[in-house]
């Protein structure tokens, strides 16, 4: 009694009937999960160890998504490296350039963490899957070499931060714009060691996608894991990647929390995260006017079909400013193929975009889009950090697609329904397939 | 386990970035990361670090990106010691993950300046700024952290408890120490 969601999760695959915060445990793993930056760090350290072999080759995965396609030859040795630890240690879930997608992308899609699961992977952002109804963490390299080599992983049972959502997004309001506006409140160590646990009945607004996004930037406040109850639309989505089965985990009617933060999704507006914090946050009525160099919509954000749906929709008919460079690039190759029937790489590219394979590269400044000094950028990635895409002098803002498709047209931020007044929601996809097919 | 050194000085939300920029993480080479260290935040960090220096700054140390390449340059760099007023949680798993010695400590964390001569016993968490003549208490690693920390690291641990698994539990005092985790 008194658990927390994802103490319910922790304390299931410690096999134990309940867990306290604070409390160390030692948890079995459904996913460990690695890329081309750490996975090699990691296998340095799994042979080191004087391991063999894996605990179990259908429960890893390893994604050389980050620069690759391999950007130059040290980068190359690295996935090379990667690769051959795959093919050595019989690996299932390697991911070749071809199948390749950004692995938080990827990992849902290929039906490889279903809600109750507990995932690690050496990437932050592997807190994506509380998405699903999941309990997934980053960790390090070493982390990820003891977890392949054992299938478990000691933690620290977090204590947890409720986020009751209510009412529904109008306009152009995405859950980009809720998880900036978070952290925006709560600051970039807000959640810090904690789970950031939504409820209530506004969650029932936020399409899969949205979660994921959502999920994703729980890192950005410091968050162990943020995570969402499993509803009829996790249920669906779960069918449509997975035949596995799964379980259902529930906060209990008591669970503590260390406080409850409530948020009236009607209330929230479109959202930017200016330099060089993520919790740096304004409201785009104040955000207006900032000057634009460069436009990436993508990432394990922001790269998935609705995302690509609400760029298409904005620039389709319209042309990106003769001063912005805009780069899209879908996060796996199934959304890309999605993306191409429907016509919305197409609208992309006629309006002066240029659409790019799966690869994290712009996000993390590696490839496909670094920025010089002094440059400004619009991105729907995550992190807005000194030199983080480019040159320390240069800028990053983080936003929604949407907002990022408006400041691509017109240079600079402006809000998003000036250009294009937004559809009704819900649900965006019908929306946006209706006018992409126009 | 103590160390003395000198102060290198920062705010808050020094994010894994900055201590290792991206475009320098084509390679795990622990000597190449620690000649670009802190580079986009002090440019003079890498040339003048000393072999026991410490790095102190104020909250959420090492917050961002998972990679482990941070606490492996500044190890490398020579840094001796972090001290910070909190560490953003992956930092504080992996610093600890590869035996870079860390310390919370608000109080000394603020007061401490750029030079100062700091001492500090990473068992009993006992810091000294010997610049200011101040005293300070850090909070000592939890006994399961200092057993990770004792085996020198992780994956010592690791190959210890899979030792453990290989013998019969009779044989050896391992599954004792990994059955208290």
């Amino acid at each position: 009694m008194r658990m927390t969601m994802t103490q319910k999760i922790l304390a299931a695959h410690a096999g134990l009937d309940h867990v306290d915060e604070g409390q160390l445990i030692e948890a079995k793993l459904d996913l460990v999960l690695g890329n081309d930056i750490t996975a090699p760090v990691a296998i340095r350290e799994f042979e080191k160890s004087g391991a063999t072999k894996v605990f179990d080759p259908s429960k890893i995965a390893l994604v050389p998504d980050h620069f690759a396609p391999n950007k130059d030859i040290k980068a190359a040795e690295q996935c090379k490296a990667m690769r051959g630890f795959a093919i050595d240690k019989g690996i299932e879930h390697y991911f070749e350039i071809g199948r390749m997608g950004i692995e938080h992308a990827l990992i849902p899609e290929s039906g490889l963490v279903l809600p109750g699961e507990l995932v690690i992977g050496a990437d932050s952002h592997t807190c994506t899957y509380g998405a699903v109804g999941a309990f997934s963490t980053g960790i390090g390299s070493t982390d990820m070499a003891a977890g392949m080599a054992l299938g478990t992983a000691w933690f620290k049972v977090p204590g947890a931060i409720q986020v009751v959502l209510r009412g529904a997004p109008r306009g152009w309001v995405t859950g980009k714009d809720l998880i900036l506006h978070l952290i925006g409140l709560i600051g970039v160590d807000g959640a810090l060691y904690k789970s950031l646990e939504f409820g209530g009945p506004g969650v029932a607004a936020l399409s899969m996608d949205e979660r994921f996004t959502v999920a994703n930037m729980a890192i950005e406040a410091g968050a162990k894991n943020g995570i969402f109850p499993v509803d009829e639309a996790t249920r669906a989505w779960a069918a449509s990647v997975s035949g596995r089965p799964y379980a259902v985990y529930a906060p209990d009617g008591d669970a503590v929390y260390e406080r409850t933060i409530d948020i009236d999704l009607s209330t929230l507006e479109p959202t930017v995260a200016f330099p060089s914090l993520p919790s740096n946050t304004r409201t785009i009525s104040a955000a207006t006017g900032v000057q634009v160099d460069q436009v990436v919509i993508g990432s394990c954000t922001n790269g998935r079909i609705e995302d690509l749906r609400v760029a298409a929709a904005m620039l389709k008919g319209r042309r990106v400013s003769e001063k912005v460079r805009c780069i899209v690039f879908p996060a796996t190759q199934k959304i890309y193929l999605q993306a191409l029937r429907e016509g919305l790489i197409e609208a992309l590219v006629e309006a002066g975009a240029v659409v790019s394979t799966p690869t994290c590269g712009p996000c993390l400044g590696g490839h496909m889009g670094i920025l010089a000094a002094g440059e400004s950028a619009v991105a729907t990635t995550n992190r807005n950090f000194v030199g983080r895409m480019g040159d320390p002098s240069s800028k990053v803002y983080l936003a929604s697609p949407a907002v990022a498709a408006a400041a691509a047209l017109e240079g600079r931020l402006v809000d998003p329904s000036s250009v294009l007044a937004a559809p009704e929601r819900p649900p965006l996809a019908q929306a946006f397939a209706a006018r992409s097919s126009l | 386990m103590n160390g003395t050194g000198s102060v290198f000085k920062y705010g808050r939300d020094v994010d894994t970035d900055v201590i290792i920029p991206a475009r320098h993480l084509n390679s795990s080479d622990p000597a190449t990361l620690a000649s670009h260290c802190m580079e986009d935040i002090d440019a003079r960090f890498a040339s003048m670090v000393q072999p026991g220096d410490f790095i102190v700054a104020l909250e959420n140390f090492g917050c961002g990106s998972s990679r482990e390449h941070a606490p492996i340059a500044i190890k490398a760099s020579g840094v001796a010691c972090v001290i910070a007023s909190s560490f953003a949680r992956i930092f504080y798993r992996n610093a600890i993950n590869i035996g870079l010695p860390i310390m919370e400590c608000p109080e000394a964390a603020r007061e401490a300046n750029a030079g100062d001569r700091l001492e500090a016993d990473y068992v009993t968490g006992l810091i000294v700024n010997a610049t200011q003549g101040k005293r300070y208490q850090a909070q000592p690693f939890p006994p399961f952290m200092q057993g990770i920390i004792a085996a020198g690291g992780l994956m010592e641990y690791t190959r210890r408890a899979m030792q453990a698994a290989r013998k019969p539990a009779s044989e050896t005092a391992a599954p004792t120490e990994a059955a208290a985790i």
